[in-house]
């Protein structure tokens, strides 16, 4: 394989031979690209289904009440299930230990936000300060809610950056700024930024008691989130998640009076368990990616085998002669097997190039949820070369055997 | 250089069994220049290429150059073929996307030679034979004595103990013929040992000696006095 004299040989018989060459490159670059694209596709699903995820933390916890839709201990269905502050008290101490962050979550949709001339209408949560770590929110600017806060019921504010742009322009000065919210006035004390975009950013936090107090919320919540604490592996993480939602629902439903099969009265959401869904699924997707990529190439490969027996057979009094010159079954062998190798890799680096260059100025451009910087990593990239040479090797067994065998006497007679 | 003694080679088509060669014994010595002649089916191809190690004969041994032929693997073959023979065939049988060097220069790589030495060497056959000026032409670019030309570089150019040649001018005019022949002629006169294979009379008178093959048997071997191809020219 490192014979010069057999590059040159080699070189010196593509080159003479162009167009057959060309051709017979054609199929296996055209599998490569194929292959790249689907793998590259493959991956900015799972980058999508990443991002959408990326919101909030990877191991969020959400607790949703709802309504009943089975009669139990002689209580109707369709009676809406209400959560109190004990659950959340409850919960939070019988599993102490476990969690990592937690918060209750008291709402207002659509509350009325103004600044002087500006208004709209947002989101208002009322939280606990954990909530920054399970909504994945940064500072942009100021600070986040306090314990102080809890305490007192002080009325501040932390607005989403949306909110803040819209209410403040490109204004600095926000910090200290009052804005009412249904016509009663919140400092504010910081602004925030969340991954998950927009959506998250157009809500505004409060402390939860302040909320329910002036906005006459009593003892009621929205919903619940958690973390719990971070596993050293995967498997240890779902095991863990999986015990306390079980646990924090078979509590909720016996508080409230559920029965044990009716799922649409507390609904308890882990991220962890939907993300090992989509994972799963993204995994099988890629493998169907890969099956289909590698069928190209075998459809590749038995193109060139065949182009290469045409060759060998085209090429018989050729090979007769070399015979006849003293050529050696071996490198008869190395030549075939050598130019086919040559042909299927270096056309299949072109369709990977290729692929690789269209990702990288399509991928971008792609604007869907579910598609995201398509892009195949080293890798894989460097797996589909290993599979090139092998590809290569397969295509050219039968031929170059094939051309082993030409009897040079047979190759030489004049008809 | 060549001994040969009761070779018998049969051809198998189906059930028939075809007796080519009924025991030919046959030698020749260094620098002889001899031509084979008999009518078309006679035999002597196959003579030609059982010399040429490009087929086995069924019985009867084969000495080239002291060594004994015998057992022949591919492998083996080709390296004899390599170092002790050099082929002229009647159409030429240069590669043709090949140039006219790199044609003569074949037989050198498959010896091993670098490439540099290669070149040189075969650029200083094609000189030899009078085509230097048409080196880098492919074969198709050549006429046919130019061809023939190419492929007697080529055969001399791994310097073999013996040159075969079946029918070199089968496929030349007379005067190219000739030409052909003047140049085996001058190769001879350097002492290398040449058989030609032939059914052209005139031809035959310009070897040293002619065998003649009748039903896979010698039935005529004569030293002839040789005519020199040039005066024919
Ligand atoms: N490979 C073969 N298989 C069967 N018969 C063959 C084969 N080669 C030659 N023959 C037969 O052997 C005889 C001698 O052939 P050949 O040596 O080519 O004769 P020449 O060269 O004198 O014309 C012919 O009858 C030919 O048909
Ligand atoms: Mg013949």
């Amino acid at each position: 394989m490192f014979d010069l004299e057999r590059w040159q040989e080699v070189f010196e018989t593509i080159s003479k031979n162009k167009l057959r060459t060309f051709l017979t490159g054609l199929s296996v670059a055209s599998g490569i690209f194929i292959l790249v694209i689907l793998l590259g596709i493959g991956e900015g699903m799972k980058n999508g289904i990443e991002r959408e995820f990326q919101g909030d933390a990877a191991n969020a916890i959400y607790v949703y009440p709802g309504v009943t839709t089975k009669e139990y201990k002689g209580l109707n269905p369709g009676r809406r299930i209400q959560l109190k502050n004990d659950d959340f008290e409850y919960t939070s101490a019988e599993n102490k230990s476990a969690l990592e962050f937690k918060s209750s979550v008291y709402r207002i949709y659509g509350g009325l936000l103004t600044y002087e001339n500006e208004s709209g209408s947002y989101s208002v949560e009322g939280v606990y300060p954990d909530y920054q770590f399970l909504e994945n929110a940064s500072m942009v600017t100021g600070r986040f809610l306090n314990y102080k806060d809890i305490e007192e019921s002080t009325k501040i504010v932390v607005l989403g950056n949306r909110v803040k742009m819209d209410l403040f322009k490109d204004s600095k000065d926000v910090l200290g700024e009052y804005v009412e919210i249904s016509g009663i006035k919140f400092q504010v004390v910081g602004v925030y930024t969340d991954p998950g975009g927009e959506r998250e950013e157009s809500r505004v936090f409060v402390p939860i008691t302040t909320a329910q107090k002036v906005f006459s919320g009593g003892n009621n919540i929205n919903s619940l989130s958690f973390t719990l604490e971070p596993k050293d592996t995967y498997e240890e993480a779902l095991l863990a998640s999986n015990n306390f939602t079980n646990k924090v629902e078979t509590y909720l439903k016996g508080k409230h009076t559920i029965a044990p099969g009716d799922n649409s009265a507390v609904r308890v959401n882990s991220r962890l368990e939907n993300t090992k869904r989509f994972y799963d699924l993204i995994g099988m997707i890629k493998m169907f990616f890969w099956g289909v990529g590698i069928c190209t190439i075998i459809a590749g490969v038995v193109g060139v085998s065949n182009i290469m027996l045409i060759i060998v057979k085209e090429r018989t009094r050729e090979i007769g002669v070399r015979k006849a010159l003293g050529a050696q079954p071996l490198s008869i062998i190395g030549m075939v097997l050598h130019e086919s190798i040559f042909v299927t890799s270096f056309a299949g680096l072109t369709g990977l190039i290729m692929g690789l260059v269209l990702l990288d100025f399509v991928g971008p451009m792609i604007q869907t949820d579910f598609i995201y910087n398509p892009t195949v990593n080293f890798k894989v990239a460097l797996s589909t070369v290993v599979i090139l040479i092998v590809a290569g090797a397969i295509a050219g067994f039968f031929p170059s055997y094939r051309a082993a065998r030409i009897k040079p006497i047979i190759a030489l007679r004049d008809e | 250089m060549i001994t040969i003694k009761d070779l018998h080679k049969s051809y198998k088509t189906g059930n028939n069994s075809l007796h080519v060669l009924k025991g030919i014994n046959f030698n020749v010595s260094e620098g002889e220049l001899v031509s084979i002649m008999g009518s078309s089916g006679s035999g002597k191809s196959t003579l030609l290429n059982i010399l040429g190690m490009l087929d086995e004969a069924d019985t009867g041994s084969y000495t080239l150059d002291g060594v004994a032929i015998k057992n022949l693997n591919e492998k083996i073959a080709a390296r004899y073929r390599n170092k002790f023979l050099g082929f002229i065939f009647q159409s030429f049988n240069l590669i043709n996307y090949k140039s006219a060097l790199d044609n003569v220069a074949l037989p050198l790589y498959y010896q091993g030679m670098k490439r540099g030495e290669r070149m040189d060497r075969a650029k200083a056959y094609l000189e030899k034979v009078g085509l230097a000026q048409w080196m880098d032409h492919l074969p198709n670019q050549l006429s046919g004595g130019q061809k023939q030309r190419v492929a007697i570089a080529r055969a001399l150019a791994s310097d073999p103990k013996v040159l075969l040649a079946d029918e070199p001018t089968g496929a030349l005019d007379t005067k190219t013929s000739y030409e052909v022949m003047d140049l085996i002629q001058q190769i001879n006169d350097e002492g290398r040992t040449i058989l030609i294979v032939t059914h052209e009379p005139d031809i035959a008178q310009m070897t040293k000696r002619i065998v003649n093959l009748k039903d896979g048997l010698i039935i005529d071997d004569t030293k002839v006095n040789q005519v020199r191809a040039l005066q024919n020219v």
